[in-house]
């Protein structure tokens, strides 16, 4: 230590200005909070704005005032699919009944149905003015006084645009008859095939990357592309699905190499095509998550199987899958919640904005929820913006279930070990 | 055990721990300590594993704090004030009582920027190369580094890494140094290092050393807290006993440390 | 006590290997799964270079016009990507001029500031705005930023489609990503360090701002540059709110269509095979992806510098 005795100490001087530390401390401590509360703003303002765009008042002008259509003083909401009938075939032409019974017969059709019917084909209502939620419920009055709701055929209710109906019904173009049913099933249709193609190959893909593959160069070259696929913009795979799924690969994804013969389907551009072009987009997020719940299962489990004389895909097979499978799904489950939100690839791969019947296999035209809502959205009229904000709220429930689910899939079997 | 001395007396002692209870939420960690720090003096802190020992230590310069909701009962008076009183700044009580961890834990900055740092934001005036050369000289590491201070910290040795996290903790001139076992992960040569070391730096600094090396306590320090759970079944520390290390080492008082120090413990 | 005989034959016979069909053929399952995303980044490359040559063999198009060309006009022969290059480069740094500040923010509040129990409160909200569809977001920057906007400057300063409103938005939508990202990189700092930073009587800004942060800088470069390629590839927004049509312009107000964008409204319509527009999309999408890769690889490069440091 005697390096210290020639060493003579430095001026030690702090100026230590703790008022000024404690204060920046305090400003940027507020910063940092400030930044989360625009956050959580941001979040709010969100659903407020589509939730303010989801109900409020609508000023209709129908064309036969559907008070007239009383049957025994019985108001359309109340009739049976026979009064209803009956109501139609009073005010159409013979031929125009006739038409829609050749179109479908009204045995066929349930009472929505024709209910629905008469207000497209008799009562035909117009909307006029809508108002939004925030104004209907503070501007009631002036509402009300606005509209002159004595004379005939005017109307001015309440709308909850994400009502039973909504759900229930077709596309239209007509707002007043618009529903997401077609949306919905489509959405569903295409994600069962995202599920069924990206499921098995992305948890197979995990297990080779986890228990059987090597650390070599291909190897490893396989997880980096992994990693940047899950990058790679989400409409560039629509342009690839384009190519391939839709151009390509026409004969399989239009059905026709299985003898459907479905005269809706345009060349290609199915169910089939979009399902898996999502399953090629959700799958390095699948592999990613699956390789991480295998990833956890312990060393010692598979220790205790192959000292008991166990096969490599035995110990995979029965003690790693069943241990990280928890993990797995809430993994796919995210994965396939991001896959039922997308638009753009769907849109590239020529997803039919307007459709009427509801996709019945694989192979048929189709729409999805987002679809829809990205239509609507582009619709220049309010009542198509009150439709969309609608589909969103359906939409942002299905997601919502989704994520409870993985959720409480991760919290009821997350950590056992 | 030694109780402490009347309280007039109190400039005497750097650290006084008066009735002093550590918690974890309601878990009670450290009960009714009683022990006193002298200047210029190590005061080692002994005892098994998991009896509080780095818990009471880190109360010293109010570390503890940085856990959720830890808190204290009883008094810890630096040089006659307490500590823990609402108006004392836990910034100041840290830059006045350094630390020394148990791992080598330097900043991922170069071995210059890890002295530096802790200066710098204290404000420190002088010419900062001169203080990084002392503080660097203090720590006995100097020789070892000069030629390549602008080097990662990271790229030293375990035990020079602890030489230059002792030289950092010496840059901000704290009048008390804590070392929480600081030589439990170096090798034989490098330990012996920085117990020569401790023994130069007590004439201008108090030092408080946890370890659970009882050699190392018997070699190098002036005082001893021998530490044990307080009672069989509970799971709170307590200090059982507290001399001249001398005493403790060679004519305890309490049979529990006569049986540690001996080794019949456990 | 009975004796219970054990009769495995084919064990005791020899320690030879012994083929195994079924495990081949799984093993040759799983190893073709593990290829698979070879093929998809092979069928990407292969795809949109193909259609991609295609397009510049067209006699209309050559490749020094597409690149400085500041005119994208189909009908008129003219193929200069910059106008959908500097609207891309607009919305995205109009995004990124949000989402960084307010991103780190966030992360550093979460990491270093915020109580377990805020915390576990916040990240679910976080991974809540994280994955509400960007559709969502181009609904909301045309109905409620766009009017937004309209009132504070003036209906005539700003568009009704307008690259700001989608680029602020977009702000929003990449804001969890790197403030997650960010929370990641910031509590994957040993816990040492800050002891060692507190230990020497720094204030909690001066430890997280001059020791967390530096420490954790490889990974927050890491998030921002994930931030960025998400920005450059987001669609739906800009598809919605930023303008249909190309439009040679720096003014965040005016309406001008993004390389997603365009992509998007050529191939919203019908288009048919071979034809130059749906050759140009691919042109585009090879751009595109080229752009995100190159920024997703720099990432990933800086992650793996960064794990050297501290495992």
């Amino acid at each position: 230590m005697s390096e210290l005795n020639n060493t003579q100490p430095p001026q030690m001087e702090f100026s230590d200005d703790l008022r000024r530390r404690n204060l920046s401390g305090r400003i940027w401590m507020v910063v940092f909070r400030l930044s989360t509360v625009v956050g959580i703003i941001a979040l709010v303002t969100l659903l407020l704005n589509i939730i303010n765009q989801s109900a409020g008042y609508v000023h209709y002008e129908a064309k036969v005032d559907p008070d007239t259509l009383r049957v025994d003083g019985i108001p359309l909401e109340e009739q049976s699919k026979e009064q209803l009938m009956s109501v139609l075939q009073n005010n159409l032409s013979s031929g125009a009944y006739n038409k829609l019974d050749r179109d479908k017969p009204f045995a066929e059709r349930d009472r929505g149905e024709v209910y629905d019917l008469v207000f497209d084909r008799v009562v035909k209502y117009k909307v006029e003015e809508t108002w939004l939620l925030w104004d209907s419920l503070t501007h009631s009055r002036e509402i009300k006084a606005s509209v002159p709701t004595e004379q005939s055929g005017t109307e001015l209710k309440f709308v909850v645009w994400a009502n039973w109906d909504f759900l229930r019904r077709q596309q239209s173009s007509d707002p007043v008859l618009a529903g997401v049913r077609t949306a919905i099933l489509g959405s569903l249709w295409t994600i069962s095939i995202t599920i069924l193609a990206a499921f098995p190959l992305g948890v197979m893909a995990a297990i080779y990357l986890e228990e059987y593959a090597a650390d070599n160069w291909i190897n490893r070259i396989i997880r980096t592309n992994i990693n940047n696929l899950a990058g790679v913009p989400s409409i560039i795979y629509g342009i690839l699905g384009l190519a391939i799924f839709v151009r390509v690969l026409e004969p399989f994804t239009s059905g026709t190499l299985f003898g459907i013969t479905d005269p809706t389907t345009a060349n290609g551009r199915t169910i089939m095509s979009a399902g898996l072009t999502l399953a090629l987009l959700v799958l390095p997020l699948i592999i990613i998550n699956s390789q991480e719940a295998i990833r956890a299962v312990p060393g010692s489990l598979r220790n205790a199987s192959y000292g008991i004389g166990a096969t490599k895909w035995q110990t995979v097979w029965s003690h790693v899958l069943p241990n990280a499978m928890p993990g797995i799904l809430t993994g796919t489950i995210l994965a396939v919640s991001r896959a039922i939100g997308e638009t753009a690839p769907l849109v590239v791969i020529g997803a039919s904005t307007v459709i009427f019947f509801d996709p019945e296999n694989p192979f048929s035209k189709f729409t999805t929820l987002p679809i829809q809502i990205y239509q609507w959205t582009s619709r220049p009229q309010d009542e198509f913006r009150f439709l969309a904000a609608a589909a969103i709220i359906v939409l942002l429930a299905i997601l919502l279930t989704l994520n409870a689910t993985a959720i409480f899939l991760r919290n009821r079997f997350s950590r056992r070990y | 055990m030694v109780q402490p001395q009347s309280k007039t007396e109190n400039s005497h002692y750097v650290l006084e721990a008066k009735n002093l209870e550590i918690y974890y939420g309601s878990f009670k960690a450290v009960t009714d300590v009683h022990m006193n720090v002298e200047r210029n003096k190590i005061t080692a802190i002994i005892g098994p594993s998991g009896c509080g020992k780095s818990t009471l230590l880190r109360a010293f310069n109010r570390m503890n704090e940085l856990v959720s909701d830890s808190s204290i009962r009883g008094e810890i008076l630096f040089q006659g004030q307490d500590l823990y009183a609402s108006n004392v700044d836990p910034v100041v009580v840290r830059h006045r009582i350094g630390m020394v961890f148990q791992k080598p834990n330097p900043f991922p900055k170069s071995i210059y920027e890890n002295i530096a740092w802790g200066a710098r934001i204290h404000g420190y005036k002088g010419k900062m190369d001169e203080l990084v050369e002392y503080s660097l000289r203090q720590a006995a590491l100097w020789d070892e580094v000069k030629d390549k201070l602008n080097q990662s910290g990271l790229a030293l040795s375990g035990g020079q890494q602890q030489r230059l996290c002792i030289a950092r903790a010496l840059a901000v001139q704290p009048e008390v140094i804590l070392m929480d076992e600081p030589a439990s992960a170096l090798d034989p040569i490098a330990t012996l290092k920085i117990e020569e070391l401790m023994q130069e730096l007590k004439k201008n600094y108090t030092i408080v050393i946890v370890t659970h090396n009882m050699q190392q306590a018997a070699r190098a320090s002036d005082y001893t807290a021998m530490m044990m759970l307080s009672k069989d079944g509970e799971r709170s520390g307590t200090v059982i006993e507290f001399d001249e290390t001398k005493h403790i080492f060679t004519n305890p008082k309490d049979k529990r440390t006569e049986d540690y120090v001996t080794g019949r413990f456990g | 006590m009975k004796q219970i005989i054990l009769n495995y034959p084919e064990a005791r016979k020899s320690l030879k290997r012994r083929p195994r069909w079924g495990e081949s053929i799984i093993q040759g399952l799983l190893i073709f799964s593990g290829f698979f995303s070879i093929f998809t980044t092979i069928g990407i490359v292969y795809e949109l270079g193909k259609e991609a040559l295609l397009f510049f063999r067209e006699p209309a198009v050559n490749l020094w016009a597409f690149l400085t060309g500041t005119q994208w006009q189909p009908h008129i022969e003219k193929f200069g990507i910059l106008p959908l290059l500097t609207s891309t480069l607009i919305t995205s740094t109009i995004a990124m001029s949000i989402a960084i500040p307010l991103g780190l923010g966030v992360a550093i509040y979460l990491s270093e500031y915020a109580t377990p129990k805020t915390r576990n409160l916040l990240k679910p909200i976080l991974e809540v705005l994280a994955g509400i569809p960007t559709i969502v977001y181009g609904y909301f920057a045309l109905t409620f930023m766009t009017p937004l906007l309209r009132t504070i400057f003036g209906q005539d300063t700003v568009d009704i489609y307008n690259m700001a409103s989608a680029g602020l938005v977009m702000g929003i939508l990449i804001l969890p990503l790197i403030a997650s990202m960010t929370e990641d990189a910031l509590s994957a700092v040993p816990r040492s360090l800050r002891e060692a930073a507190y230990g020497l009587g720094g204030t909690k800004l001066e430890v997280a701002l001059k020791v967390v942060v530096p420490a954790a800088i490889s990974g927050i470069s890491a998030a921002i540059i994930v931030g960025m390629s998400r920005a450059i590839g987001e669609t739906m927004i800009v598809a919605v709110a930023a303008g249909a049509g190309p439009n040679f312009t720096f003014n965040p107000f005016k309406g001008a269509e993004t390389l997603t964008g365009h992509i998007v409204r050529i191939s919203g319509g019908d288009l048919s095979y071979d034809s130059i527009d749906y050759n140009s999309i691919f042109a585009i999408g090879l751009m595109l992806f080229f752009i995100t890769l190159t920024l997703n690889i720099i990432s990933q490069q800086i992650v793996r510098r960064f794990r050297e440091v501290y495992e």
